[in-house]
């Protein structure tokens, strides 16, 4: 029998001594970052980055498999009692000696995970990780010439890149609104002085914001460069006009952060993924009687909101519990009541 | 139906005035739920794995009676605290807010033979939905007592103190079989209904990985303190059925709970319901320690009346609860365990015989009777 044969006999066996639970439920208990666990990380520190910024230092657990530098990774984190999950780019080099790797958050206005982890996350706290993902990456050969196009927290996922591989010409245009507002100053300013960064810092509170026409003269060779942009999508759509507009769309590499814009209203159109099926929604009947009527099979319960026989993944989009007017979002993993739950805007339903 | 109503005295505006203060309630807390909350349920359920870890590890060495009385009293603690506090209260959904998908309705599995999916049907939405509708609510007397004058009596219940008692003894695999509905489906027909069989294959694997669990596989690991230590499961399963038992008894069968028929449900409003709801269960009074013991059911009232409310709150919504209670001149069925199990106990003896027929019957219920 081979090893892993052995391992999985071994396990059942053990299964068997911790049924109904698993085994891991125990292990969790003493070693949530252990092998084998499902991915968690520990927060050890919280460093401030600006006034509404920091940088999340994690150990992640044993079954981390690494980054590149410009990938980002999703994080579960409790809020209220609530674990909610969202992705922030990896500002960390992919090979720190300790193991360990660091997110960079920035507070936005009611940002309930942002403002969470920028001003009461705690070292110690354990939160949930997905593997690190995303294309925004380098490329295996070294381009001669680099920009950096970013604004705002578009720098996040590039600190990733500059913490990791050195190029001889790295040009960034970073804009901020203010200067006490660009996040990773201080760094930037040592590789500057280092010889190693050529940097174009521009304050849009007093500079207005970056007119994409101007980069011939902030950086006159722009058309040459392997260019990794990212920030807000009105820079990015400029971007890439410009890029088309010289023949040279090959040469530019962009990251959307996509904050899923949600068009929360009085109802709207219901799609149920598995079938395939669709159906109008009012705000007031309830997602259990949409589906039942457009002849999905929905499952069903007390039809009153105490059972829980109902609750379905709801994979975009809104809706609005009809008992107390709340709105719930679209994330991975919720579920909703579909007894009590009404279409608020258009939504996904996974029936 | 008992003879006087005791809610006669409510107009039809009070009863839907009563439904908006009880939403009030729940919103409250809804608007407070939080952080806290999840730290309980979280140390609830990380104590439990840890008490029943340590006590399955003292029972290695149960060969010796110390460790067998301790090994038995925390295992028969755990239990307790997975099916009441943990289970029930998962299982009805009331964590499922903090989209932990390990703390869930959905996911949870617990210690004891009914799988969880099938006791949620029975449970959460046949007995939470039609709470003490005689027919309707299978919970009135799990199909194997008369627990109220209106129900025709049988030769059958005269022993149906026997039955309750042996029930209480196996209560896990008497709800296992009630969620089954065995009695309904073993009729020859329903036997071979494909529905039925793999629910019923779904309950053989679950019992046959509990009892592998309990009977054998701790058993032998423990050596030579084989024969204790399946005596000290044996003994906490017993433990924790007598325990479950009794409080689940306190909940409905008490002197002074209501029971419906079928007829009354018809139209119900939100107020009529949770009216029910309150009428319909009762209460056990006691210590902090009594509470968490019974998962909070001893807040039976409350639970009923918001059963996918965190269990932790119902002790400080009881307060609210019953304020109401007096307000609307209602009776809140309360008090201490023994005088609660005592009295449905003689619940269950007094009607063990046949009573003579309420005088005044209403007409529906006679058409009820003709149509059953």
């Amino acid at each position: 029998m081979t090893s892993a044969a052995l391992r999985s006999r071994a396990w059942k066996m053990l299964e068997m001594v911790t049924t109904p639970l698993l085994p891991s439920d125990y292990l969790d208990l003493v070693s949530p970052l252990r092998a084998g666990a499902d991915l968690r990380g520990r927060i050890e520190a919280v460093h401030p980055e600006t006034r509404d910024a920091a940088t999340i230092v994690i150990r992640p657990g044993r079954g981390w498999r690494g980054h590149t530098a410009g990938q980002y990774v999703r994080v579960g984190v409790d809020v209220d009692g609530v674990r909610l999950w969202r992705a922030y780019s990896l500002t960390s080099p992919t090979h720190r000696q300790d193991g360990r790797v660091s997110i960079t958050v920035k507070a936005i206005p009611g940002g309930k995970v942002s403002n969470h982890l920028v001003r009461r996350a705690k070292p110690g706290t354990l939160i949930q990780l997905d593997q690190a993902t995303g294309d925004f990456v380098l490329p295996a050969a070294k381009p001669a010439k680099v920009l950096y196009l970013t604004a705002g927290s578009g720098i996040t996922p590039v600190m990733g890149m500059l913490r990791d591989t050195e190029f001889d010409d790295v040009v960034m245009v970073h804009s901020a609104p203010q200067p006490q507002d660009v996040i990773f100053r201080d760094d930037l300013h040592r590789l500057v002085a280092d010889k190693k960064l050529r940097l174009t810092e521009l304050h849009t509170d007093t500079d207005g914001m970056l007119d994409i026409s101007r980069l011939d003269e902030l950086v006159p060779d722009w058309a040459e460069r392997e260019t990794w942009a990212c920030g807000p999508a009105g820079l990015l759509d400029a971007a890439e006009e410009h890029w088309t507009a010289h023949g040279v769309r090959e040469r530019l590499h962009t990251e959307r952060f996509r904050p899923s814009i949600v068009a929360v209203g009085d109802g709207g159109e219901v799609t149920f993924s598995t079938t395939g099926k669709t159906a109008d929604a009012d705000g007031a009947t309830p997602l259990l009687d949409v589906g039942e009527e457009a002849g999905v099979l929905m499952p069903s319960g007390c039809r009153m909101g105490i059972c829980f026989g109902c609750v379905t993944p709801l994979k975009a989009g809104a809706v609005r519990d009809l008992r107390t007017g709340e709105i719930t979002e679209a994330e991975p993993g919720v579920l909703i009541q579909t007894c009590v739950s009404a279409a608020a805007g258009p939504c996904d339903i996974e029936r | 139906m008992t003879a006087i109503d005791p809610t006669a005295h409510l107009t039809a505006e009070q009863i839907e005035e009563l439904g908006r203060e009880l939403d009030a309630i729940r919103d409250e807390v809804l608007a407070d739920r939080g952080e806290k909350d999840a730290a309980y349920i979280r140390k609830v359920i990380s104590a439990q794995r840890k008490l029943e870890l340590v006590s399955r590890g003292v029972l290695l060495f149960s060969i010796f009676p110390p460790a067998w009385l301790i090994g038995t009293a925390g295992l028969s603690v755990a239990k307790i605290m997975d099916n009441m506090e943990i289970g029930h209260n998962i299982l009805h959904g009331q964590w499922d807010w903090m989209r932990d998908p390990k703390i869930h309705s959905t996911t949870w599995e617990w210690d004891h033979v009914s799988p969880a999916d099938q006791w949620k049907h029975s449970h959460n939405e046949l007995h939470h939905t039609y709470t003490n509708v005689i027919g309707k609510d299978n919970d009135l007397g799990y199909g194997i007592m008369r627990v109220d004058e209106d129900q025709r009596w049988h030769p059958f219940h005269l022993g149906q103190p026997l039955w309750n008692f042996i029930n209480a003894c196996f209560f896990e695999y008497g709800i296992a079989a009630y969620d089954l509905e065995l009695g309904k489906n073993l009729h020859k027909r329903r036997r071979k209904n494909p529905e039925f069989r793999a629910r019923a294959r779904a309950v053989g694997r679950k019992i046959r990985k509990q009892v592998l669990k309990d009977y054998v596989i701790h058993p032998l690991l423990s050596g030579p303190s084989f024969l204790t230590t399946l005596a000290a499961t044996f003994t906490a399963n017993l433990v924790r059925n007598l325990w479950t038992h009794s409080v689940i008894m306190c909940g409905h069968f008490p002197e002074g709970v209501q029971v419906f028929e079928r007829r009354s449900i018809k139209g119900e409003t939100r107020g009529q319901w949770y009216l029910r709801q309150m009428m319909g269960s009762a209460n056990i009074s006691g210590s902090k320690a009594m509470h968490f013991m019974t998962g909070n059911l001893s807040h039976q009232i409350e639970h009923h009346l918001f059963p996918d409310l965190p269990s932790n709150r119902y002790a400080e919504v009881a307060v609210k609860v019953r304020a109401l209670f007096e307000k609307y001149e209602l009776e809140y069925v309360t008090g201490p365990l023994p005088k609660q199990v005592f009295s449905a106990w003689h619940k269950v003896f007094r009607l063990s015989l046949p009573n003579k027929k309420p005088k005044v019957e209403t007409p529906d219920r006679e058409q009820e009777l003709v149509a059953a």
